[in-house]
């Protein structure tokens, strides 16, 4: 029984995740210790060990807070607030989400529909394929700032901007995993349907595109968390006031590092329940699907 | 289809595959008929061209040379009329659709109402003694059980011809007697012409009324042997004499085939 | 002679219509006219003798006459934007449908049998699509004299990349030669090492393995504003950045790698009593190479958009995100542009590098097989 409680991942991530706020405490200590000693010596404050490892762990503008400063912030800014103020996470992050919904359904619907053309016109697949797999060895995020300030500067603001920066985000690796997806039936499934005289929109239908569903769930997977990536980088540039990127930028300029912290860790919340929403989603479509597990 | 045509004629067919370096003759000359209710098995050593002669008559390759007619008609037309069934090595199942959707798959594609569609597969299960299992998905099913829910797939349309390309060549030895003898059965019911590809001589020589003896490079057919077995065939009939000369007449003709290497 | 569609007759009438009804654009210059005739010479030479395009050399010369149609547009529209006839547009429109069927005939080549064919095609053909964009992108700014803040036409941009080489450059040092290699050799460094202690201890790796596959959807770069605060405004903290987006990518597919070798090796490797760096340098490592190096271009592209994002936070005045975030500030787009090309420039030529290497040191894995 113990050794099966020990051998469960369940425990073995437990343990990781422990040993990891462990050694965040301790960190905090070490980097906040430098600031501290120096006041201590400037004030000329008696100070020992406990002294020092109580106020790194409550310093008001740490350089690395503890966790459970980070914990406090966060309900603070979550639960306390109502989620329509400035102040609450619930609002920016909610800020955050859409335009990374909206920009994940604008690219994914372009990115299938590439993908199609793609798969049914040599020429396309010659000339456009090979563009969009090297796309995905450049930095296009870059681009970001540009199309956040250009479409600023002619009156468009707000989620569009950052929607489409998502949308061209997931656009390609959604066209690539939907091409490799249509293209996954082998000669022998291809063979049978040309023995059934088969038109091209059937075998469309009755075989590319059930045979694309695990591939277009894969790059769901990570398309869904560049979107979100997307989205905070959209909010990046000066001028956007609402987002989990906002929040970020602030905290950064007026040296607010637990609100940094607690906007990163609700971020990494999110893309965690977005991924798993997806796997949630592919895993029930699968199943509907008859596949094994 | 009207009789009078032989079932399959090919007469002096060549195909000649274009590779980076040379071509390869995979088949040469070709001359075979095929009647209407039989047994055919095409045998010989992997690389005699077996497979690619059933994928002409199939219409998958296109001939380089000679004349080859199936119901009297071009394999190209045959196939649009929707001439044959045709059963690969594989099974060739779609994972995403269940044992019946499997079975309707064709008779979709080919229009059929929906309530035909059902009965149809429920019919052809039957053939295949698979009956109970039209809500499994593959997976759920054996090698040899997938393997008979893909020649039912091929029943579901009742072509008059059926191409068999090594249909139990994946399965093993205990199986593949059980499914020999259960197909066997549905020939005998069914009275379809069968081109069946393989290189198990027993298997062969147990199933057929016509065995076509091939050789690699270029593919070529140097014997066909008409079975002196009587229609109805048992398992126990292997250790016949009879079954046993007939059996080492392909196996000669299969060394026979070696030598010219 | 199914080859020709009507692009060919399109491109004519088409011709004929803008010629008798608008034809201004072409009368700026002779060579303007002449080098717009000559595509249209091209069409008549196809529709009159077919096969002329069936030889590659064929190919070749009708290629280059319907280039020389976007040459005579071009100079037309720089010539004279703003009072341009509409001409030019059925011209151009036309010159593209009959384009795409040219970049047809290309792609549809059979390259099975022939592999410097193949790879001869395969290259020609996207630069040819490549081109085409380019083309149209500098024809419809410049035509339509689309406002410079909003999209400046690629000969814009290669201006201010002649003009500004050495900023660039300097741009290019701080950003990718300090930050991003720093950065990623030392993260991927990191990540493998820890992947081959931790390895040996199936428990963490069982600890470790949903954490790290969970860090690739987390937005790390997230942190570029704490990394600022603890290492400074200089390349330490991008590196910084750079090194824990490469850290997850590294350590998850070098504990996959290690896990691939299958038991009977390992069973035989075992049978020759072999010991545990035996085992790892001879059996495991090299099958762990391939999942390996697909960490590594990952990283690739991951550490350059760690170090530029990580600059919108905070740097010296020098790094390509730097630029890119304050000349965005004084809408110099065309500067922005010239920062992007380079940035794509240096991701696309850094992942070619190590494609290359990957290719020398696991050229015997089966996806390098040709099929």
């Amino acid at each position: 029984m113990i050794n099966r409680i020990l051998n469960s991942s369940f425990f073995s991530i437990l343990t990781v995740l422990i040993f990891l706020t462990v050694f965040w405490y301790g960190a905090s200590v070490h980097l906040n210790s430098d600031v501290l000693i120096d006041k201590y010596e400037r004030k000329k404050v008696e100070w020992d060990f406990s002294k020092l490892v109580n106020d790194s762990w409550s310093m008001k503008r740490p350089i690395m807070p503890a966790p459970h400063q980070i914990f406090f912030d966060m309900k603070k800014s979550i639960f306390d607030q109502k989620i329509t103020s400035k102040r609450s996470l619930v609002y920016h992050s909610w800020v955050t989400i859409s335009s990374t919904l909206v920009g994940f359904a604008m690219g994914s619907f372009l990115g299938i529909l590439l993908a199609v053309g793609i798969v049914h016109v040599p020429t396309l697949n010659k000339s456009v394929l090979p563009w969009i797999i090297a796309s995905q060895t450049i930095p296009i995020l870059a681009l970001a700032p540009m199309i956040i300030v250009v479409l600023g500067a002619f009156g468009i603001t707000g989620l569009l901007p950052k929607a489409i920066i998502s949308a061209y985000l997931c656009f390609f690796p959604i066209a690539i995993g939907m091409v490799k997806g249509l293209r996954s039936p082998d000669l022998m499934h291809l063979d049978l349907m040309k023995t059934y005289n088969a038109t091209k929109t059937q075998i469309f239908w009755k075989l590319r595109r059930p045979a694309s569903v695990p591939f277009l769930f894969a790059s769901f997977k990570v398309s869904i968390a560049i979107s979100l990536v997307g989205a905070i980088v959209g909010e990046l540039p000066a001028g956007a006031r609402a987002g989990l990127g906002a929040r970020l930028l602030t905290g950064s300029y007026y040296g607010q590092t637990v609100q940094i912290w607690s906007a990163l860790l609700v971020a990494s919340l999110l893309a965690g329940m977005l991924v798993f929403l997806m796997t949630f989603l592919e895993s029930s479509v699968k199943k509907r699907m008859g596949s094994e597990i | 289809m009207s009789s009078n045509f032989p079932v399959v004629d090919a007469k002096k067919v060549d195909l000649v595959f274009q590779t980076a370096d040379t071509p390869i003759h995979a088949l040469s000359e070709i001359d075979l008929e095929i009647k209407k209710g039989d047994f055919v098995s095409l045998i010989g050593p992997s690389g005699c061209g077996k497979t690619t002669l059933m994928r002409v008559i199939a219409d998958l390759e296109k001939p380089t040379g000679g004349e080859i007619k199936v119901n009297g008609m071009s394999p190209e037309e045959a196939r649009l009329k929707r001439a044959y069934g045709y059963v690969f090595q594989a099974p060739v199942l779609y994972p995403w659709r269940t044992v019946e959707g499997n079975l309707k798959l064709p008779l979709e594609i080919m229009g059929i109402g929906k309530i035909e569609q059902i009965k149809r597969a429920k019919d052809a299960l039957a053939m295949v003694d698979l009956l109970g299992f039209e809500k499994k998905f593959p997976w759920q099913l054996s090698g040899g059980m997938q393997q008979r829910v893909s020649i039912a797939r091929a029943l579901t349309f009742n072509p008059d011809l059926l191409l068999m390309d090594e249909p139990f060549g994946a399965l093993d030895e205990i199986v593949r007697d059980q499914l020999n003898e259960h197909f066997h059965n549905l020939w005998e019911q069914t009275q379809k012409t069968v081109v069946f590809v393989t290189h198990s001589i027993p298997e062969a020589a147990y199933l057929s009324t016509k065995i076509v003896v091939m050789s690699p490079r270029p593919g070529k057919i140097i014997d066909i042997i008409s079975s002196p077995l009587p229609d109805k065939r048992t398992l126990e009939m292997r250790d016949t004499q009879e079954f046993l000369e007939l059996s080492q007449r392909i196996r000669v003709g299969l060394r026979g085939g070696k030598s010219y290497d | 002679m199914k080859i020709a569609g009507y692009s060919y007759q399109i491109f004519i009438t088409c011709f004929l219509i803008q010629i008798f009804f608008s034809r201004d654009w072409m009368m700026l210059s002779i060579r303007t006219s002449l080098f717009a005739i000559i595509p249209v010479i091209a069409s008549l030479i196809v529709l009159y003798r077919g096969e002329t395009i069936k030889h590659i050399s064929g190919k070749v010369i009708i290629s280059l006459m319907i280039t020389s149609g976007f040459f005579a547009t071009l100079g037309s529209v720089h010539e004279n934007s703003k009072n341009i006839s509409w001409g030019i547009w059925i011209y151009v429109l036309s010159l593209l449908i009959l384009a795409w069927q040219v970049m047809g005939y290309w792609s549809k080549i059979d390259t099975t049998y022939n592999k410097k064919i193949a790879i001869t095609i395969n290259l020609l053909v996207p630069v040819m699509f490549g081109g085409l964009l380019l083309f149209l992108w500098e024809m419809l700014t410049v035509g339509f004299q689309v406002p410079q803040v909003l999209l400046p036409p690629p000969s814009m941009i290669g201006v201010a990349i002649m003009n500004s080489l050495e900023m660039l450059w300097a741009d290019f040092q701080q950003t990718f030669l300090k930050a991003v290699f720093a950065g990623f050799f030392f993260g991927c460094f990191l990540g493998f090492s820890v992947a081959i202690l931790v390895e040996k201890v199936p428990f963490l790796q069982r600890g470790l393995l949903p954490l790290g596959n969970l860090a690739s959807a987390l937005p790390i770069v997230g942190v570029a504003p704490i990394m600022v605060m603890w290492f400074g405004f200089d390349w330490h903290s991008k590196a910084a950045v750079v090194i824990l987006m490469t850290f997850f990518p590294m350590l998850v597919n070098t504990l996959t790698g290690l896990r691939s070798t299958e038991r009977m090796e390992l069973d035989m490797m075992h049978s020759y009593a072999a010991n545990y760096w035996q085992m790892l340098f001879k059996v495991r490592l090299p099958n762990a190479l391939p999942f390996i190096f697909n960490a590594l271009k990952i990283n690739s592209t991951l550490a350059l958009i760690g170090a530029i994002v990580a600059e919108f936070f905070g740097t010296p005045i020098v790094g390509m995100g730097f630029r890119i975030s304050t000349e965005i500030g004084r809408m110099n787009v065309d500067v922005v542009w010239a920062s992007i090309a380079v940035a794509a420039l240096s991701g696309s030529f850094f992942y070619a590098l190590l494609a290359l290497i990957e290719r020398q040191i696991t050229g015997w894995h089966p996806s390098f097989r040709a099929s």
